[in-house]
């Protein structure tokens, strides 16, 4: 199987198993079996292409013309080999814990949510590879369309409204500020290629870029910079697995993503430092990574403050890939890993205290931590990832980021960034404390005594479809197997990402240097 | 012998097939003859327009009569590919037709009916196919009268004001377009159109010419439903059968749209316009106005036939913003629009003539909820959308791109803004109809929903499957439509 192959094969693959998916919703074990089948198969295939990348290939699929001279081309580099490799492992961990998910949460339409799942991881892996904007932008706008059904998986009025939020948000600015640009882009410089050192040459004016570079940030909505980053917290509608992978992993990384190739690949980071111009940019997304954090502090739904979280950590990114400088970017790709890792460890754990209790709102977890142990402790491990402390992978991203804001001697960015990891902690952990710590659930004060015992007994009585489905043993009320042994997966990778974070930044290293580390 | 006759076979065969139609009366066997005979024109027009693409323009004198006394019909790539567009969706039309038009029109009219479509049918392929002025207007004519009497056949009432009104709007029409080609041969003593292509210029400063072009212009507009001479197009979309929206808008204001572009750029070609009047500014913030105010006016319809035909308004506006252009890149961005336009909304009506047909209701409330009970079609009703948007991988996205390129190529990107703020209505309103389809609970629930007929989802799934097709593979309509933008704005016809 040559490298060309496994490029098609991987994007592909997904799709093939849209069909058996219908045919076999009646039965969901079958169901189920295809999916963990084709994502494991997905990764194995983009696994293999690895090798290929490390030692310096650059495999190159074209799939014919779409427009004269634009042609829908991917092309392999260690960037999008980092991102494929991500979302095709996390989606085989995703399908392990939505099985338990849905099923313990019994949603409607399982079929449904599982075809529009394998769309979206298909056109993640396009997203991935793609070789030039155009092709870009196909699967980015694909990718949108098939997670508004996840979304809206309830269907409730609600769900209808973080719908419209959400591809208002994202349709409208790509189409308004990216297809703009990129129309503009081709019309200036004749190509669409990521290209090494970017493809704006002598002839393209600073006016130009100046107003182009806002128009890609923007444009790529998903990135959710502010003032765009209202879809993101109004996607927490979807079911959990949805936000774990796609709001936390595939989506939000594919915007990100695309703000990394653009700056490298399009606009070059050479050319980024000559554009002054960009610097009210960088106050923006320097801005959003504390007043989203901010926000996070406020929101007591706790996957409404993972949703502000995850608005703060991509500006990490998006800053990171601004700065012009090349430690700066090579941290900015190392958090795509770092914290898709960290986040889904976090999301699983909210799906799970969901499952396991109902309980949503992070007032009501006072206790928790005693009887759903492994969650909570998981759910630590991910946090002090995202707050960027030993010895997990989060560290080493914000060492990276932080080198690269003292590379240009920017002593603002660097406040910022330890600004804010003060306010992750302030986010994050007290809800651990809270669940370890505060033990007696009956004298709650916040809570007057009586919805409590309801929704105790609500968790106690074995008539309950939902009790029958989780863990509880010796007191313990953990939520199904699947979901505790994804969750725990994830929240291992936290620490194997630390190990392994050279290895990681010797794969990376090309896309700012060229040619083999 | 009949290949070398191909170009006035193309009109003949439908003009005559029409009376015969009169004769045979039995419904069955009309639309047999009717789906015939529209079947026939589609490889005369394949064959025209591969023997263009082969050989060059073809000429054909009626009768032997050389130009300019005679009548000369006139191939080049433009209009062999909007021949192909007229014969092409009459071909996919008919099948679909029979079981529409039986449950929407009495027993005893069907006949006419199918006099009408094919009188309507000839009337559009012969003013695509002319050369010559006059006869345009002649197939104008024919076009129109059977339009007026092929929406009077819808069942609603109000069918008949809406004939009516397109009647006087329509005779105002043409009755401008042939007072302009009155003062055009005063002026010139020529009715051929690559006649006055030559003859034109030297006498652009004229008055009689200058208000000549003024009255064609206006006269097409008003074919072609271009803001703001539109008011005539809702509700004949509306009220009309089925199969005449979906006939109508595929082809009536792509031909008209035609017609336009040879005025503007064959028999004015050569003149310097802008010198002149200012037709160009005219005509784009007429286009960006349609755009605008055609999209916003989608948001606010009940009805969804109503809704897309307020969408073809806008649509037309792309056509002709991309006309205006007067660049390569604009122009072939107009022609490929129409073509793309053609299938887009030609399988969206074919989805409405379904619900018609299934759940006899095209009112928004009365499709809400339909997502569970026919996933199909209403995934055939979103893709389709999603065309109207311009999402990638849809033939919209072709015709968008292309028009943003245009707009960007000659400077104008506060244009090219607006452009993709107007798909943004497109988004909202196509928006409107996914949320009813799929999240609202039916108002009054309808229980036995019609079987459809696999000859009606046939071809509503080859022109959906049509629109995607184009999206993607997009040499033949790009090639055609460059080359044909290239041969305008070269000059002359």
């Amino acid at each position: 199987m040559t490298a060309e192959s496994s490029i098609l094969i991987a994007i592909i693959l997904p799709l093939f198993a849209v069909p058996m998916l219908v045919m076999s919703s009646s039965r969901p074990n079958q169901r189920e079996r295809i999916t963990l089948v084709t994502a494991a198969v997905t990764f194995f295939v983009i696994g293999s292409l690895f090798d290929d990348v490390a030692s310096g290939a650059r495999p190159t699929l074209t799939l014919g013309e779409l427009l004269p001279s634009l042609s829908i081309t991917f092309t392999l580099e260690p960037l999008g080999m980092l991102f494929a490799g991500i979302a095709s492992s996390l989606w085989i961990v995703t399908t392990i814990y939505a099985i338990g998910y849905m099923r313990g949460h019994h949603e409607q339409n399982q079929t449904r949510f599982f075809v529009c799942f394998a769309i979206a991881i298909s056109s993640a892996i396009g997203i991935a590879f793609s070789g030039n904007l155009l092709t870009f932008f196909i699967f980015y706008e694909v990718l949108t369309l098939s997670t508004f059904p996840l979304v809206t998986h309830s269907g409730t009025e609600s769900a209808k409204r973080a719908g419209r939020v959400y591809l208002g948000i994202l349709i409208g600015t790509s189409i308004v500020f990216l297809l703009t640009a990129i129309v503009w882009t081709y019309n200036v410089t004749n190509t669409l290629d990521f290209t090494e050192g970017g493809i704006f040459g002598e002839n393209v004016s600073v006016g130009v870029m100046a107003t182009l570079l806002p128009l890609y940030i923007f444009g790529i909505g998903k990135a959710a910079v502010m003032p765009f980053h209202r879809w993101l917290p109004a996607a927490m509608v979807a079911p959990t697995p949805v936000s774990a992978l796609l709001h936390a992993v595939a989506v939000v990384k594919a915007g990100v993503f695309g703000v990394l190739k653009v700056t490298i690949y399009i606009f070059g980071i050479d050319n980024l430092v000559a554009l002054g111009s960009s610097a009210w940019i960088q106050y923006l997304a320097a801005a959003t990574i504390l007043v989203a954090s901010l926000v996070a502090l406020s929101r007591d739904n706790l996957k409404a403050r993972l949703a502000y979280s995850t608005v703060s950590q991509l500006s990490y990114i998006v800053l990171a890939s601004l700065l012009g400088s090349a430690l700066g970017t090579l941290g900015g790709a190392m958090h795509i890993a770092m914290h898709a890792f960290g986040k889904i460890t976090l999301f699983f754990c909210a799906g799970a205290i969901m499952v396991a209790s109902h309980k949503t709102e992070i007032s009501q977890m006072r206790g928790l931590g005693r009887k759903m142990p492994i969650t909570f402790f998981c759910f630590l491990i991910g946090s002090l990832s995202i707050i960027g402390l030993p010895p997990f992978g989060g560290v080493w991203s914000k060492w990276y980021l932080l080198l690269g804001a003292a590379d240009i001697n920017e002593v603002i960015f660097i406040l910022i960034l330890m600004i804010s990891s003060l306010l992750n902690v302030a986010y994050l952990i007290p809800i651990v404390i809270r669940g370890f710590y505060n033990e007696n659930l009956e004298i709650d004060q916040e809570y007057p005594s009586k919805t409590h015992y309801t929704e105790n007994r609500r968790l106690l009585d074995p008539g309950d479809a939902v009790a029958n489905n989780v863990w509880r043993v010796r007191g313990f009320h953990e939520a199904p197997a699947t979901c505790i042994g994804a969750l725990s997966f994830t929240a291992l990778g936290c620490v194997v990402l630390f190990f392994y974070a050279d290895t990681l930044f010797r794969f990376l290293h090309p896309i700012v240097s060229g040619g083999a580390p | 012998m009949i290949a070398q006759h191909l170009p006035i076979l193309q009109v003949v065969l439908p003009l005559l097939a029409a009376p015969i139609c009169m004769f045979i009366r039995h419904p069955r066997v009309v639309w047999m003859w009717a789906f015939v005979t529209a079947w026939l024109c589609l490889p005369m027009s394949v064959g025209l327009l591969l023997k263009v693409l082969e050989q060059g323009t073809i000429v054909y004198n009626l009768g032997g009569w050389a130009a300019p006394w005679g009548i000369e019909y006139r191939i080049d790539i433009l209009n062999s590919f909007v021949l192909i567009i007229v014969s092409m969706i009459g071909a996919i039309v008919l099948p679909f037709a029979r079981r529409s038009v039986e449950r929407e029109i009495p027993q005893k009219r069907i006949y006419l009916f199918y006099t009408m479509l094919l009188l309507c049918l000839a009337g559009l392929l012969g003013m695509t196919i002319t050369g010559d002025a006059f006869n345009l207007f002649v197939f104008l004519e024919i076009s129109s009268l059977s339009t007026y009497v092929l929406i009077s056949f819808g069942k609603d009432r109000r069918a008949l004001t809406a004939a009516y009104r397109y009647l006087i709007v329509g005779t105002i029409g043409a009755t401008f377009y042939i007072i302009g080609v009155g003062l055009l041969y005063m002026a010139t003593g020529s009715l051929n159109i690559a006649d006055l292509a030559v003859l034109i210029p030297n006498i652009g400063g004229n008055r009689t010419v200058q208000s000549g072009m003024a009255f064609l212009i206006i006269g097409l507009a008003l074919k072609a439903a271009l803001f703001p001479m539109h008011m005539w197009l809702p509700n004949a979309y509306t009220y009309a059968p089925s199969v005449v929206s979906i006939f109508l808008s595929a082809t009536a204001t792509k031909v008209a749209v035609y017609a336009f572009i040879r005025v503007v750029f064959s028999i004015f070609g050569d003149v310097n316009i802008l010198e002149i009047l200012p037709v160009r500014n005219m005509l784009m913030v007429l286009a960006i106005a349609a755009m605008v105010i055609g999209s916003a006016a989608a948001l606010y319809q009940t009805d969804v036939r109503r809704l897309f035909a307020y969408s073809s308004i806008a649509q037309i506006g792309y056509i002709i913003l991309g006309i205006s252009f007067d660049s390569v890149t604009g122009v072939t961005a107009g022609v490929v629009h129409l073509f793309n336009h053609a299938l887009m909304k030609g399988g969206l009506f074919m989805v409405l003539g379904l619900l018609a047909y299934q759940i006899g209701s095209t009112k928004i409330q009365d499709i809400a909820g339909l997502g569970e009970r026919m996933p199909l079609t209403m995934a055939a009703l979103v893709i389709g959308g999603l065309g109207l948007i311009g999402m990638p991988l849809t033939a919209g996205f072709i015709s968008k791109w292309y028009l943003i390129q245009a707009a960007i190529d000659i400077g104008l990107w506060p244009i090219a803004f607006i452009i993709v703020l107007s798909s943004i209505l497109t988004v909202v309103y196509v928006w409107r109809i996914v949320e009813v389809i799929y999240f609202h609970r039916p108002v009054n629930p309808i229980n036995d929903i019609d079987r459809a007929p696999i000859s009606m989802v046939a071809p509503m799934w080859i022109l959906i499957g049509a629109t995607i097709f184009f999206g993607i593979n997009t040499n033949a309509t790009l090639e055609i439509a460059g080359a044909a933008a290239k041969a305008l704005l070269a000059g002359g016809v």
